[in-house]
């Protein structure tokens, strides 16, 4: 436990204050977030985050053409007109890639959403109910997990056609087993506890002991699990698009453009540097954050060990 | 006998769910109502046309059944026949790709694998320094990335803008045997090996870390072990058999992550011929492509816990 090389070296002041049992509940939402900032890797990943977001957001006030508007021939390099060149129509690039954000992301955080929320429930009923249904739900989740999530968005995509909610729906349903397996470990470590077996005793419904007791207990690796599952919904829709099946012409949207563009990247290669530019930030930063996160839930339960 | 019957019902899980994999890939795309027949025929088609080609399809039969003898066909190797191009049987369509893919992904494990765990141990065994440091940020930048960005970074740094290396487009030739033009795999391999080799090498350093640090290590060292053999034989063999499990989920991972990789590079894989099917519609290939898929992905997960079974001498000797 105090090995020399101990390289995160967590928040030093919290130490010293030993917590009381009650008052840390209140404490956990923020302990971990602001242990985790201590860290270079954290702070580096909530900037790539609110870079992105804020081009997302405000990139279309911003951008000098309209992302349909025709400005110059096609794969025109880099000009006075158009800053980052011109795409395979003709149209402003750095004006689709400000505009271009807006898509993914919000089809990403609905993926994400939808991936935690049932991910969560499955393993909250899974833990708490018990063997039987327990072993149930597992099993089944693991026919979704028999998929890679890319080819069971482009299975359901080939039935029923490119529709992006249909997209984010599979995307999100691809996550739920691993959400599932998450919360579940975590809340089986929980439901044996004393307080879980105090609300039994004292007659608590199972619907508000699992909501109560055992949810506040299991957030916090939820959420972090949350940075990773929103870094795989860019890449996987993002892929879809870039594949042809998931948003459609003439939107702007970053994973269409890299398609869109690639039969010109010897001649204008900032077509698809850019959006694959954009696309890197989001990903590296949600993991950046996500990874800093669990670290410093690592270092808060070596110090616990530790007191 | 304890281990037999672990393994058998490792088998039996693995089997069940290959079913259920199945069952789901028929539903979604055969039985769905009007699916197959309208979508051959467009939205145009007559009600009447639709109902004689379902019939010819046997669409017409029960669900169950219609089940039962796509699944029956598809054990005997009999893959159907594909919707466009002249009804060739998809085995046809598929045969090359299938190959083609087999290879690529071949190559990128023999590549990836001992290139991770080496590097995972390296940088574990030298905690902190330069490499280490160098190996932990590429890695969580790498593994964050999709793989069509890593394949078109590879494109634009290795073919086209920077060097003029490899041709930035893979198309072997089908009748020249495949290590005869290996330039033309250079870049697709290299981009599966960026894609897979972080997930193994944190794995693996992380498990070397935390093995290091055991008390049965502390052990080997009190009693005046050589540290050569503290790590190589008391060390490193342990860390391998959880990186087992990590390296076949990864491989296990190729089966989707090939997809793109291929369309980035018009390779002719299993991932195009995937991705022209379901623009063609041809549903019989979509079936058979997803099933192959599925199935490695599972067969892959199965040998890796049975692995970990056999290796694992807690489980070997029955105790848990």
């Amino acid at each position: 436990m105090t090995s020399p090389s101990q390289t995160e070296q967590v928040d030093p002041e919290q130490a010293e204050t030993p917590d009381l049992p009650v008052a840390r509940r209140q404490r956990e939402w923020l302990q971990t977030p602001k242990a985790a900032w201590k860290l270079r890797r954290t702070k580096i990943g909530v900037a790539f985050l609110v870079f992105v977001f804020v081009i997302a957001i405000f990139g279309p006030m911003l951008a000098p053409h309209s992302p349909t508007e025709f400005v110059g021939a096609s794969f025109q390099l880099p000009s006075r007109v158009a800053t980052l060149g011109t795409d395979y129509l003709g149209r402003d690039v750095l004006s689709r890639v400000l505009y271009g954000g807006r898509t993914t992301l919000v089809l990403a955080l609905v993926a994400t959403f939808i991936g935690e929320f049932f991910g969560l429930l499955l393993g909250l009923i899974a833990a708490y109910s018990r063997r039987g249904v327990d072993e149930t739900v597992m099993r089944l989740l693991d026919v979704v997990l028999a998929f890679p999530a890319i080819i069971f968005a482009l299975l359901i995509v080939s039935v029923a056609g490119p529709n992006p909610w249909l997209i984010v729906v599979a995307v999100g349903f691809t996550h739920i087993p691993a959400v599932a397996r998450v919360s579940r470990g975590v809340a089986l470590r929980i439901v044996n506890l004393d307080f879980v077996k105090a609300a039994e005793a004292l007659g608590m419904p199972k619907l508000s002991i699992m909501w109560s007791e055992i949810l506040p207990n299991i957030t916090t690796p939820v959420l972090v699990d949350s940075g990773i599952r929103f870094a795989y919904s860019i890449s996987i829709i993002a892929a879809l698009s870039f594949l042809g099946f998931g948003l459609q012409p003439p939107l702007a949207d970053w994973g269409l453009m890299i398609n869109e563009n690639r039969i010109g990247i010897s001649a204008q290669p900032y077509a698809l540097l850019a959006p694959i530019l954009m696309i890197a930030i989001a990903t590296i930063g949600a993991n950046l954050v996500s990874d800093g996160m669990s670290r410093a839930i690592i270092g808060l339960d070596r110090k616990m060990a530790n007191q | 006998m304890h281990l037999a019957r672990l393994i058998l019902q490792r088998l039996a899980l693995g089997i069940g769910t290959l079913f259920l994999v199945s069952v789901l890939i028929f539903l979604a795309t055969q039985a769905l109502p009007g699916n197959a027949a309208r979508a051959i025929l467009g939205n145009t088609a007559t009600p009447e046309k639709v109902a004689v080609l379902s019939r010819q399809l046997g669409l017409d039969k029960p669900v169950a059944r219609q089940y039962a003898i796509w699944v029956s066909h598809f054990v005997s190797g009999n893959l159907g026949r594909s919707f466009v191009g002249m009804d060739q049987p998809v085995s046809q369509v598929i045969g090359q790709p299938l190959y083609n893919s087999t290879v690529l992904v071949v190559l990128a494990a023999l590549v990836s694998v001992p290139l991770s765990i080496g590097l995972g141990t390296y940088a574990a065994l030298r905690r902190d320094g330069r490499l280490d440091r160098a190996v932990t940020t590429s890695t969580v930048a790498l593994a964050a990335l999709p793989e069509f960005v890593i394949g078109i970074l590879v494109i634009i740094i290795l073919s086209t803008e920077v060097l003029h290396l490899f041709p930035p487009i893979a198309r072997p030739n089908p009748s020249v045997p495949v290590y005869r033009q290996l330039d033309e795999l250079v870049l697709p391999v290299l981009t599966l090996t960026l894609a897979v080799f972080p997930y193994i090498t944190r794995m693996m350093r992380a498990y070397t870390i935390e093995i290091l640090e055991s008390e049965y290590i502390s052990m080997a060292r009190l009693k005046g072990l050589p540290e050569r053999i503290v790590i190589w034989r008391h060390a490193v063999p342990n860390a391998i058999v959880p990186a087992v499990q990590g390296t076949a989920m990864q491989l296990a991972w190729l089966a989707g992550g090939i997809v793109a990789v291929e369309y980035v590079f018009a390779y002719p894989g299993i991932g195009s011929a995937l991705i022209s099917a379901i623009t063609e519609r041809d549903i019989p290939t979509i079936q058979a492509i997803t099933l192959i898929l599925a199935s490695v992905y599972v067969l892959l997960n199965l040998a890796a816990d049975i692995i970990t079974i056999l290796v694992t001498p807690r489980l070997r000797t029955g105790l848990r």
